[in-house]
């Protein structure tokens, strides 16, 4: 399919393109061609592509977990109900083994931000040209079906990790406890301007890495993908080995998606656990 | 890489699907898990008892095995001594009543013979009689010599 374009370049720049609708410089309303008219759309723009991918593989997530959830049995456990069982307590040994805290939020929000990372990381495994190539058909120019490649994605949900993150810090320690672990260590109490530049920096840090993580990892996974795609448009020889190396690549993806996910998950329990711990 | 509302959607969207998760998927199944850990906690509970139940009562039906023979074997023994008194019994009782026969026999045989000498004597004194009277006819009166007679006659 790589034919179809004029240069590898322009392959490249399509497949990172998210499907981006917002208000045009000329002030009309529609689906921005290309990252430059994205860019000029400003902050009040939606990645239609993103929105719909993340939102729909939630939607599987919570069906299929709550259709589980609905008639649970104390039974003997069979097909799906083995698989849900299997994953929560999987999710709930590592609440219970990285945080020490009562907080009926924390593992819900794990199996969450687990099954619903795991999920986004896995459309990275659908060979890159498929969905692109039926939106095409059906008259859609842009679509990255990968939603954790957008950074829009990571930052949502690292900035809402972070709101609790701090909604908790407050609520555990207080106003003037938070502040304090800010500022009055790691160094003695006179410096406290350096100790609130190294802890915000920390604190700022927190989000910034959980989300540049996750998306620094799709991204090069899919950009690999992407390149070993555009081997395919260079004979067969080229094509073959193209092949080879998209399976192997995948393969090797199936460990840093479900990584990835788990990395997330971790952190984001591991953050919660800091915020409700009292530093003395 | 360029930022827009997105960022805001996918925050909204992940707040409702954890408030989801935590309002209808987790509790729902962390119960079942719970309950099921409960039941089988208290089915293997339930087999030890079972288990050791089964214990006592082997132990006990043994005991009453035991207990039983012995007072089988105890019956026995009574029955047999009970049996051997009775043949005791009943040998005693036999050579009393053989005894008692005998006795009868002998005092009834006795009784014969003094009935028989009794008769004996009597036919001999009316004989002796008959003889002294065929003698004495003549000269001897009967009326008057009837004392001596019966004198005689006792002596017989």
């Amino acid at each position: 399919m790589a034919s179809e374009y004029h240069s590898s370049g322009e392959y490249i720049k399509h497949h990172l393109q998210n499907l981006t609708y917002g208000q045009h410089a000329d002030g009309t309303w529609g689906i921005a061609h290309g990252a430059e008219e994205a860019k000029a759309m400003g902050f009040w723009a939606i990645n239609v592509d993103s929105m719909l991918f993340s939102i729909g593989l939630g939607l599987i997530f919570l069906f299929l977990f709550r259709k589980v959830a609905r008639k649970a049995s104390t039974g003997v456990p069979s097909g799906l109900q083995n698989f849900v069982e299997w994953v929560i307590e999987f999710i709930d040994n590592s609440v219970r083994g990285s945080f020490s805290h009562q907080n009926a939020l924390v593992a819900p929000l794990a199996l969450t931000v687990f099954m619903w990372v795991f999920l986004m990381n896995l459309m990275d495994l659908l060979p890159v040209d498929w969905l692109p190539f039926v939106a095409t058909m059906a008259g859609v120019p842009y679509m990255k079906i990968v939603p954790s490649t957008d950074p829009n994605v990571t930052f949502g949900l690292s900035l809402a990790v972070f709101f609790l993150v701090l909604y908790y810090s407050f609520k555990m320690k207080g106003a003037g406890g938070f502040f304090s672990e800010l500022a009055f260590q790691p160094f003695p109490k006179f410096l406290f301007p350096i100790n609130l530049l190294l802890e915000g920096v920390g604190l700022i840090a927190k989000p910034l890495s959980l989300s540049l993580r996750l998306f620094g990892n799709m991204y090069a996974g899919e950009m690999i993908f992407i390149l070993i795609a555009l081997m395919f448009g260079g004979g067969w020889i080229l094509a073959v080995f193209g092949g080879a190396l998209q399976w192997a690549w995948a393969v090797f993806h199936i460990l840093i998606i479900t990584l990835q996910a788990f990395i997330f998950m971790t952190l984001t329990i591991v953050y919660l656990d800091m915020a409700h711990a009292e530093h003395h | 890489m360029n930022f827009n509302a997105t960022l805001i959607g996918q925050s909204i969207t992940f707040i409702f699907f954890v408030w989801f998760c935590m309002k209808f998927v987790w509790p729902p199944i962390m119960n079942a898990l719970e309950t099921r850990k409960k039941q089988i906690a208290d089915g293997l509970a339930a087999a030890d008892r079972g288990r050791h139940e089964l214990e006592l009562a082997a132990k006990k039906a043994g005991d009453n095995m035991r207990d039983a023979k012995a007072q089988a074997a105890e019956v026995i023994a009574l029955a047999e001594k009970r049996a051997a008194q009775i043949i005791e019994e009943a040998k005693t009782a036999a050579k009393e009543e053989g005894d008692r026969q005998l006795a009868a026999a002998q005092a009834n045989i006795e009784q014969e013979a003094n009935r028989a000498r009794e008769s004996l004597r009597e036919q001999v004194a009316a004989l002796a009689v008959a003889g002294a009277e065929k003698i004495l006819r003549r000269e001897v009166n009967a009326q008057t010599h009837a004392d001596l007679l019966g004198q005689l006659k006792a002596e017989l």
